[in-house]
């Protein structure tokens, strides 16, 4: 029993970094009033760009970097259309995400199924012999550490600096800030890029450090449920990486009861993330106090009216 | 009153919206440590002039110094730097931020304002300076309107403004709240800030303003008025203007229409504000057949309300509406509709016409239901033919059964309303502000439409800021302040004794 939980927790981070690392990319963007619908996109492109990078030139760090760079752009465009041309935040978000899915498919075609030597799991000795959480704290690679300093690194910029401060009244009221000298569009486009940024590592996780193989289809529905996990969240960074956590933790159950033989239909095994989606967002409907926590001006375009 | 120099000088600012002239060569001065009122009705172009001067909007032609130094105001942060900061009547604080996150937002750049405890430490001495007391660190969506105003007007003044603009300042506050509110001026002023009170109420101008600048219609008819020697009859004839030249009345002579019953009865009408204020309180008023019952008032009072509870789009919370002797209250409004009222709302656009559909299907839109234009399959040239008689009857210019509603000018978009609403069915007419935005002529082809209206047996409700629309077509005379009806008179009471019942003094 000991040894089922240690090894069920030690490979919960595999599963809950793309979800943690995508949904608080979303909830940054998300405060700043923008809702963007792309994020399985932005993924799809940065878990091709970082596999395809890594095969050719065998080194994980630049993939990584570059498939950071990639949902970076794909989200700038993004902004470009919902920001600047005002377009629908919705179907532009769709449209992206297509963008993304059709980049990632058509690039990474030719590169499909060919494993490579991905990212390794930091090699601590004797700690990771520690009962129960040993494995889930001190054996995993760098980017799991990094994504729990990303979420610390977040609240503090929401919460405690002038920039979170700007991000949030722009989010929860931009005629407001924009009369206090905010720069609406500024601001609205540096959230959207890096939750572009953040989608994109995520998706380099998937496929350089999770998998360390790239096959189409590899995100498979992440980027939705990361955007279920805001609203359950209550865009709340802290509270999102705890929720991805807590789906990976689930997701993980999955493979381990069937490798020590536990009879379960796998089909409905694989419907329980989002099965629990569906849960989270009927108790999320349900619970929240009528106005809820979200963010007042979310997906609704600013058009400063008072000038002429 | 000792007058300080001039601090501030705008002089003959001109400002133009597209082809209407809202501002003409207005000229307006401020003096340092001074409360000056500035007044007029609405759309005299106070608020124009306020926006030009904080940045919000820049003006064709004219000048602003600001101690004798000419001044370039491009963008809202220009005005701030040089110390002018303007309250809104729609508060610019973002409710979920406390109030120390809210300045710290508006200060950025600001030297003294780095840090959240600095912010704090000068929001609460500029709260006890002009003593107020606040809490910085309560989301300012939880506190109340009169805390929200003092919220903000700390936070103006904490961000080194020097030239305080307050627009209607003591519209949303109670009798007492005010009155604090005006000793707080009083004691900014003292302080050495200026002050420029946009106000309504007279007696406040009266009791606490040391000058006095008057526009009416985009010109500045009094600048710079020692407040000392005006009454509240004077400021009141000046801002209306014509008060004795009573307009002459379109009126037909003898017109004393036999009126029929009640058509419309309201008695004892409350409603709330969106935000749960109360929107309007007690109100009864009664509108017989053949009449025309003007209210009046200056616009925030309750009227938008009023007219929505009396449509159904907005609950009523006690009180009673008969239409024509059968309770309204509870019916929807197409059964309100089936009972014989029409609405011609203040915003047409917005609320009864579609701008992107033809003008024959604006014209059937009430219709349709009734199965007139066939029940599956709509019955297109019957709706063509139906709107090219309306075309020809209301003298629609330039309209085609098939052009786009959204072409049409307001006036002539108005006759369509017109044409749709006024039919056989029709036993209460409820109109608010019908001509708004409308050119003499159309203007008065509306009043026409309402003058038949009633002359045909309809009871009409107009609903006008107005005050020569009100005199023009009135049988009786209504003046709603605050939300409720503060009196009323006979159609041909002159400007001045309306003027002094909508300024809200007895």
């Amino acid at each position: 029993m000991e040894q089922f939980i240690t090894s069920w927790l030690g490979s919960t981070p595999a599963f809950a970094i793309p979800l943690a690392l995508a949904s608080m990319g979303l909830v940054l963007c998300e405060r700043a009033g923008v809702l963007n619908m792309g994020a399985e996109g932005y993924m799809a492109l940065g878990a091709m760009t970082a596999a395809v990078l890594t095969l050719t030139l065998g080194n994980p760090a630049i993939g990584i970097i570059c498939a950071v760079l990639a949902g970076a752009a794909l989200a700038l465009l993004f902004g470009f259309a919902v920001v600047i041309m005002r377009c629908e935040q919705i179907l532009a978000g769709l449209a992206t995400m297509a963008v993304g899915l059709g980049i990632a498919g058509v690039v990474g075609r030719p590169y499909v199924h060919k494993s490579f030597a991905g990212l390794q799991p930091l090699d601590l000795p004797v700690l990771d012999r520690i009962p129960l959480i040993g494995r889930l704290v001190f054996n995993q690679d760098i980017l799991v550490y990094l994504t729990v300093l990303i979420g610390v690194a977040l609240w503090l910029l929401l919460e405690r600096t002038r920039a979170g401060l700007k991000i949030r009244a722009v989010g929860e009221d931009p005629a407001s800030a924009d009369v206090a000298g905010v720069q609406v569009q500024v601001q609205q486009l540096v959230a959207i890029t890096a939750s572009g940024a953040l989608c994109g590592l995520a998706g380099a996780y998937l496929s350089v450090a999770s998998s360390s193989i790239w096959v189409e289809n590899m995100v498979a529905g992440r980027g939705w449920i990361a955007l279920a996990l805001v609203v359950f969240a209550r865009w709340d960074p802290l509270k999102a990486l705890a929720g991805a956590f807590l789906f990976g933790a689930i997701e993980a159950l999955l493979p381990r009861l069937q490798a020590i033989g536990v009879p379960a239909p796998t089909y409905l095994m694989n419907m329980l993330p989002y099965l629990f989606t569906i849960a989270v967002l009927l108790v999320a409907a349900w619970s929240g106090s009528k106005k809820g926590m979200a963010p007042a001006a979310l997906g609704k375009p600013y058009v400063r009216q008072d000038r002429h | 009153m000792s007058q300080g120099s001039a601090l501030l000088t705008l002089s003959a600012i001109d400002k133009s919206f597209d082809v209407h002239r809202v501002l003409d060569s207005v000229s307006f001065e401020l003096a340092n440590g001074e409360v000056h009122a500035l007044l007029g009705e609405n759309g005299a172009g106070k608020s124009t002039l306020m926006n030009i001067l904080i940045g919000v909007y820049s003006a064709d032609a004219g000048t602003l110094k600001l101690e004798g130094k000419l001044l370039k105001i491009a963008k809202p942060s220009d005005s701030a730097r040089h110390g002018i900061g303007m309250v809104h009547q729609h508060f610019r604080l973002v409710n979920r931020l406390t109030l120390t996150e809210n300045l710290l937002l508006a200060a950025d750049g600001h030297p003294s304002l780095k840090s959240r405890s600095t912010a704090r430490d000068t929001l609460l001495a500029t709260a006890r300076e002009i003593g107020f007391t606040l809490d910085p660190d309560c989301p300012v969506g939880e506190l109340s309107v009169a805390e929200k105003q003092r919220a903000e007007i700390c936070k103006v003044l904490a961000l080194g403004a020097r030239i305080l603009i307050l627009d209607e300042p003591t519209a949303v506050l109670t009798d007492s709240e005010a009155s604090s509110m005006l000793g707080a001026i009083r004691r900014m002023a003292e302080s050495g800030r200026s002050i420029i009170l946009i106000t309504h109420k007279l007696r406040e101008v009266v009791g606490f303003s040391h000058r006095v600048t008057i526009m009416r219609r985009g010109e500045t008819v009094a600048a710079g008025l020692d407040t000392g020697d005006l009454s509240i009859e004077k400021i009141s004839s000046l801002m209306m203007g014509a008060s004795t030249s009573s307009v002459s009345s379109d009126k037909p002579p003898g017109s004393v229409r036999p009126h029929g019953p009640d058509l419309l009865a309201i008695s004892h009408l409350h409603a709330q504000r969106d935000d749960g204020a109360p929107a309007l309180t007690d109100v009864s008023l009664r509108v017989r057949a053949g009449e025309i019952l003007g209210l009046a008032g200056v616009g925030g009072n309750g009227q938008h309300e009023l007219v929505e509870t009396l449509c159904g789009i907005r609950s009523a919370s006690a009180g009673s509406v008969m239409v024509d002797g059968a309770d309204a209250l509870g019916l929807s409004p197409r059964q309100r509709r089936k009972q014989g009222l029409r609405v011609i709302p203040a915003d047409r656009m917005a609320a009864a016409l579609v701008s992107e559909l033809d003008i024959a299907s604006n014209l059937a839109l009430t219709s349709v239901v009734s199965g007139r234009f066939g029940w599956l399959w709509l019955n297109r040239r019957r709706m063509e033919r139906d709107a090219n008689a309306s075309i020809e009857q209301h003298e629609i210019a330039g309209a085609r059964p098939q052009g786009r509603m959204g072409l049409l000018s307001g006036g002539n978009a108005q006759k369509v309303l017109l044409a749709r609403e006024i039919d056989s069915g029709m036993k209460l007419l409820l109109a608010h502000s019908p001509t708004r935005g409308l050119d003499i002529r159309a203007a008065a082809a509306v009043h026409q439409r309402l003058r038949e209206a009633a002359a045909g047996g309809a009871a009409c409700l107009l609903v006008s800021e107005d005050v020569e629309e009100i005199m023009a077509l009135s049988d009786r005379i209504c003046v709603i302040s605050a939300g409720r009806i503060t009196g009323e008179l006979p159609g041909d009471a002159n400007a001045a004794d309306i003027g002094r019942l909508i300024l809200g003094h007895e």
